[in-house]
């Protein structure tokens, strides 16, 4: 079973079927979910303290704004985990501020450069479209092994 | 700054999507509390939430996908079911976070019909399917010139 970090990272599709083709999908629910169970200080909603943009200087350097840091802090460690990558190119939902852009920027950047098989997709539009973006999912699984479906 | 306590420690949540002809989120809600032996289940428009340990999470996320596979979607969620800095009872408006779901759901006919026509292929007929991404060619420079040139 490869950990797999999907683009955009709460996409519900590419996390359905790397799950359901025997792989672990890596996206920010994970990260949310380590941050809203740990104890420590109150700092709602996603309990991001002063100490999260310290630990995104690991991925991003300092002169970088504290918004990507703090975000990378709960990516950077899916990215360290991931053994492969399936991104969407110009996925509409993954728009957002410019923290955002540049936190998304940075992360396929780190993906290309880890090294990792990345498979790279847009969204389908139609049934057909359709069919090729689950075969091509299926087909980059299997080479990472352990497909079950 | 007040200490803060975290709730369901130790639990995961995991969001069950459906949309199908055939299908309703209360079927589903049925199935999952008939195998649930006191795991949290919350009914939602779109499907159900199941909140546990994640032995427990996986063996009702297996039953339920079993129900429609082709049809019912499966991911991770951060918070537990009605957590005041999520629930939209608290906040008012939709949930945040709904945006993308509803974006994404609204593909689920196209990704529908690719598992179900791909569920039969042989490796060699999936390998053929599937195809890289390709990259619309940037806009040429003379045919951007061209709709200036139009549109003053």
């Amino acid at each position: 079973m490869a950990k797999v970090f999907i683009y955009p990272a709460t996409s519900l599709m590419l996390s359905d079927l790397v799950a359901r083709y025997g792989h672990k999908p890596l996206g920010s629910a994970l990260s949310v979910r380590e941050h809203i169970q740990a104890g420590g200080f109150d700092s709602p909603p996603l309990q991001i303290t002063p100490e999260d943009p310290k630990k995104g200087l690991h991925w991003a350097a300092v002169e970088v704004p504290s918004g990507v840091r703090g975000r990378m802090s709960l990516y950077g460690p899916l990215v360290e985990e991931a053994d492969a990558a399936i991104i969407i190119e110009e996925s509409d939902f993954a728009f957002g501020c410019m923290g955002c852009a540049r936190t998304n920027e940075l992360l396929i950047f780190l993906l290309k450069q880890k090294g990792v098989p990345v498979l790279e997709l847009s969204y389908p539009k139609t049934k057909e479209e359709g069919v090729t973006f689950v075969a091509s999912i299926r087909t980059f699984l299997a080479e990472l092994g352990g497909e079950k479906a | 700054m007040k200490e803060y306590n975290p709730e369901y420690v130790g639990t995961e949540t995991k969001y069950i999507f459906v949309d199908s002809p055939t299908t309703t989120p209360q079927d589903l809600a049925i199935a999952a509390y008939e195998v649930a032996m006191g795991v949290m289940i919350k009914e939602t428009c779109f499907g159900v939430q199941v909140t546990g340990t994640p032995d427990e999470v996986r063996r009702i996320v297996e039953r339920l996908r079993k129900i429609d596979p082709f049809h019912i979607f499966i991911k991770d969620r951060g918070f537990p079911p009605g957590d005041e800095r999520r629930c939209r009872a608290n906040l008012g408006g939709s949930r945040p976070g709904y945006l993308g779901h509803e974006y994404e759901i609204g593909l689920s006919r196209f990704i529908s019909h690719g598992l179900k026509e791909t569920d039969t292929m042989k490796p060699e007929d999936l390998k053929k399917t599937a195809q890289p991404f390709k990259r619309e060619p940037p806009l040429d420079i003379e045919e951007l010139a061209s709709i200036i040139e139009e549109e003053a």
